[in-house]
């Protein structure tokens, strides 16, 4: 049934333009594996590959010991749901599901009775004589998802599946496809742009930029422990401050700006090269929720802007003395909000933030998880 | 103030004169046919005599079958012709295909009796492909006359729009549902019959049904190349202008039986079409790719070919209006003595096609814009009579629409028989709607809160219409206007029905030189008017940014 994909040194190229170079990655057996990113970066080349409307110009995808580069779309064994459905408008419910079926030289009543079981797993039993145009966005979605997997897929592919549904549906959609997929356990490749999408439904997260995967993870690894700035930055909120990591007799301390503030930190691992140097340059990532505002009047110096109540949470713009304008969220109290032009002290959680390298491109913090 | 009915403007006043104009100029005609129909000129008695006449004798049934069968098989052939071509130009990369779109669009365009002719002089029984045939090669061509020559030469003349309909609907096709249907193990000819055809059945329906009715109602082709191979259409004209004093009343007979026949399958069509639409848009349209090897040899050769086959018969044409005559006849050698004695002895052709159609472009151009707003923007009642009347035209062939003005129009107390006037008016009831299809597709297209705009700023109806609605309708009204231009003046099948001698035009006059044999002349006169359409079209292309469209 289902399959470990393996994709070994895979290049695409349209023309002389590299979109996707080198890539390799293993994708478990029974995994939900998602492909997350911004528009472009080569997530939807990836996935069309794996279901082999994409020719590849170099490296190998294989489904378990099996290459199967050559193989056309329709040997794959792939289910496929496609962004726009691609349920076909001429036929019912039941003739989009069975369409998949009828080329597999089934009998009949073996077909019916596959049908008739996925309309029950994707609650759309009562719609099964109704033609497309006739169907809501989600029903439609159900109906994409039940053709796919009814042919019992080695692999199901999802090209961001979601994105023309309304928000509220989309969320009710991800947890049935969760759902669907935990009780199937086909291995799963989905892509989509969303990030919150990707962390509700996902194993494991790629995320992409340029062709490049740039950080591969859980999705907690991937909010928490980003592997760099830009994947800090994609998932999730965050501010980016600069600061300095200066090295005392291996005791490090990360200091901020001008006002002084500064923290002891542990467990960060320097590459040798820098890991001497008594004053390093970095940018740290603090979430909203990584900032506490300081009761003893010490921490960076910062002036509220404005304020936004979200019920359980209260956002604050605030202005760093720095002039940098940053985002910080607090749990809502019975006290009121914070005026706007009042002063405050911010300090950091220092076993949350992450630390990199000046350029953004390695993180110095440490697992927590050893 | 109280205003008793708020409806009650200007444009219920303008939609109820236009209301009068179809009744007098359309329905009332349609009447007077059917009355003429049943009523005995001699006895003055009501009776369905003419329509016994019909069906008792063979030679009428013979008619009708012959009819039918033309129009089936041109039908069936050209959507058999037309859809692979369409299929290979959208998804093969062809060299030169926006050229090719667009003669395609040219040919589709020319008058078809002009192909029939040319295609006598290419195939016919002297033509220079059978003379070349026999005499070189000494093989004997099938005879071009009769029903295999109406066959060949409607067929060609069919294909470009079911062409263009096709092209137009795989557009709308997304490639995904191509490789859902390739994930789930479908290919080649099985994704072909199991999906792409189902999707694009709808739009050969309706363009099925277009060819059916411009094939039951074309008049000059079978009248050129059928010989004895009569048609409903051929038998309407000869019994209406039979020289031994035609009758009336049996042309207007035949022409009920057509208009009840063309009716029920334009119901039948829409019964069908209705069951089976689905709208469709692409997000990711199929994409005609650069294909290798022998496939993209074979699909080139199979578009040439046919592009080639399509333009013969115009380029041949042209071709012949260069030579020299004698008399009537070519002789060796070129000159431009065809284009001489066409501008000499007929010229007047010229100029009264020129002002016949821009009269009638006019008129159309007036009634369009204003029918297609008040069908789009007041729909009551009133307006959507009006909108199945603008339907008509479909359904009714043009000789039939030029005898019940004929016969509506030749006595008091309204007498237009003979005047510029009823030209006029039959190429406007005619040709308005395409105007009215593209003004009216375009404000659609519109946002009705951009009038209320502007009459929230205090300008009054008309001035809203005018200086808002108008200029931003403005492109959909020419490009329709061009359509409705070009068909005009390549129209034959009313002309020759209602035309004198003050109001002879361009296809009548080529159609009688093409009778009496005086090629030459006919030749030159069918070059400058598909010169004239060629450049229109041109216009029509510039202005729309398209390489096809939809009639």
């Amino acid at each position: 049934m289902s399959v470990t994909i393996s994709i070994q040194d895979l290049v695409k190229k349209y023309g002389d333009a590299t979109v996707i170079p080198e890539l390799s990655v293993e994708i478990k057996k029974g995994e939900f594996f998602t492909l997350l990113g911004p528009s472009g970066c080569g997530k939807t080349t990836l996935l069309r590959m794996i279901a082999g409307f994409n020719s590849i110009e170099g490296g190998t995808i294989k489904f378990n010991d099996k290459t199967i580069n050559n193989v056309e779309p329709g040997k794959r064994n792939i289910g496929m749901v496609f962004q726009n459905y691609a349920i076909f408008p001429h036929l019912s419910v039941t003739g989009n599901i069975a369409f998949g079926l009828q080329n597999r030289k089934l009998a009949k009543s073996e077909i019916a009775s596959k049908v008739e079981d996925i309309l029950k797993v994707v609650q759309i039993e009562q719609y099964k004589d109704r033609m497309p145009k006739n169907l809501s966005g989600g029903q439609q979605q159900r109906v994409a998802l039940a053709r796919a997997i009814v042919i019992r897929p080695d692999v199901l592919l999802m090209d961001e599946p979601l994105s023309n549904l309304d928000a509220k549906l989309r969320i009710d959609m991800r947890n049935a496809i969760k759902a669907l997929q935990r009780d199937v356990g086909i291995t799963t490749v989905y892509v989509t742009h969303d990030q919150e999408e990707a962390m509700a439904v996902s194993d494991r997260i790629a995320v992409m930029k340029s062709g490049v995967i740039q950080h591969l993870g859980t999705p907690q690894e991937i909010y928490q422990r980003p592997a760099n700035l830009f994947v800090a930055t994609f998932i999730g909120r965050t501010n980016v401050l600069e600061a300095a990591l200066t090295n005392n007799q291996g005791t490090r301390t990360l200091r901020f700006g001008e006002s002084g503030y500064q923290e002891p930190v542990e467990r960060v691992n320097i590459p040798e090269e820098d890991a001497a140097k008594p004053l390093l340059a970095v940018k740290v990532s603090v979430r909203p929720e990584e900032f506490v505002i300081s009761e003893d009047g010490t921490g960076i110096r910062a002036k509220i802007v404005h304020s936004v109540f979200l019920g359980q949470m209260t956002h604050y713009f605030v202005s760093l003395e720095s002039g940098q304008s940053v985002e910080i969220t607090q749990e809502s109290t019975s006290a009121r909000p914070l005026e706007p032009n009042q002063t405050i002290f911010l300090k950091v959680k220092t076993d949350k933030i992450n630390i990199y390298d000046a350029r953004g491109e390695l993180n110095y913090t440490g697992s927590d998880r050893p | 103030m109280i205003q008793a009915r708020k409806r009650f403007d200007v444009w219920t006043n303008l939609s109820l004169l236009i209301f009068i104009f179809y009744i007098l100029f359309l329905a009332l005609p349609l009447f007077t046919m059917l009355f003429k129909s049943f009523y005995n000129g001699t006895t003055g008695e009501l009776s369905l005599a003419y329509f016994t006449k019909f069906f008792s004798k063979p030679y009428y049934l013979n008619a009708l079958w012959n009819s039918m069968k033309v129009t089936v098989s041109v039908t069936l052939l050209a959507a058999l012709i037309a859809t692979p071509l369409a299929y290979i130009m959208s998804t093969v990369k062809i060299k030169g295909s926006s050229a090719i779109q667009i003669l395609i669009l040219i040919s589709s365009m020319s008058a078809p009796f002009i192909g029939a002719y040319s295609w006598i002089l290419l195939l016919g029984r002297s033509g220079v492909i059978t003379r070349f045939m026999k005499d070189t090669l000494g093989i004997a061509m099938p005879d071009i006359y009769g029903f295999t020559g109406i066959l060949v030469v409607l067929t060609l003349q069919m294909v470009p729009l079911i062409f263009m309909y096709v092209s137009g609907a795989l557009k709308n096709v997304d490639q995904s549902l191509m490789e859902a249907a390739e994930s789930m193990g479908y290919k080649g000819l099985a994704k072909m019959r199991k999906v792409l055809l189902p999707l694009i059945t709808p739009t050969l329906l309706a363009g099925g049904l277009l060819v059916f009715m411009r094939a039951l109602a074309d008049f000059g082709t079978p009248m050129l190349i059928g010989e004895g191979y009569k048609t409903v259409p051929v038998l309407i004209f000869t019994e209406f202008i039979s020289e031994v004093g035609g009758d009336d009343g049996f042309a207007a007979a035949i022409s009920v039986i057509v208009v009840l026949f063309a009716t029920a399958i334009f119901l039948l069509q829409k019964f069908v079409a209705n069951r089976k639409s689905y709208t469709m848009s692409a997000l990711n349209p199929i994409e005609a790719k650069k294909k290798k090897g022998l496939g993209n040899i074979a699909a080139h050769i199979v578009i040439y070919a046919y592009t080639l086959l399509a333009l013969l018969p115009q380029l041949y044409v042209i071709y012949t209006s260069f030579l020299k005559t004698s008399g009537r006849i070519f002789v060796k050698g070129y000159s431009l003595d065809s284009y001489r004695q066409a501008f000499d002895n007929i010229g007047d052709v010229i100029q009264n096609t020129f002002m016949l159609a821009l009269s009638a472009i006019v008129i159309i151009i007036l009634l369009a814009v204003l029918i297609a707003y008040v069908t789009v923007r007041r729909r009551n009642a009133l307006t959507n009579t009006l909108d199945i009347f603008t339907m008509f035209p479909y359904i009714v062939p043009g000789s039939i629409l030029g005898i019940a003005l004929l016969i509506t129009f030749n006595d008091k107390p309204l007498v237009l028989s003979g005047t510029a006037v009823i030209m006029v008016v039959a190429f406007v009831i005619r040709r308005l709607p395409y105007t009215i299809r593209s003004s009216a597709a375009i404000l659609h297209q519109i946002h009705g809160g951009i009038e209320e705009a502007a009459i929230s700023l205090g300008a009054s109806q008309m001035k809203t219409f005018f200086k808002i609605t108008l200029p931003m309708m403005l492109a959909g009204v020419v490009s329709g206007a061009i359509l409705s231009w070009v068909t005009i003046i390549t129209e034959l099948s009313t002309s020759i029905i209602l035309y004198t001698g003050k109001t002879r035009t361009m296809t009548v006059a080529i159609y009688t030189e093409v009778v009496r044999g005086n090629y030459g002349v006919a030749a030159a006169l069918s070059a400058i008017l598909t010169g004239i359409t060629v450049i229109s079209l041109l216009v029509f292309l510039r202005m729309t940014g398209k390489k096809e469209f939809t009639l």
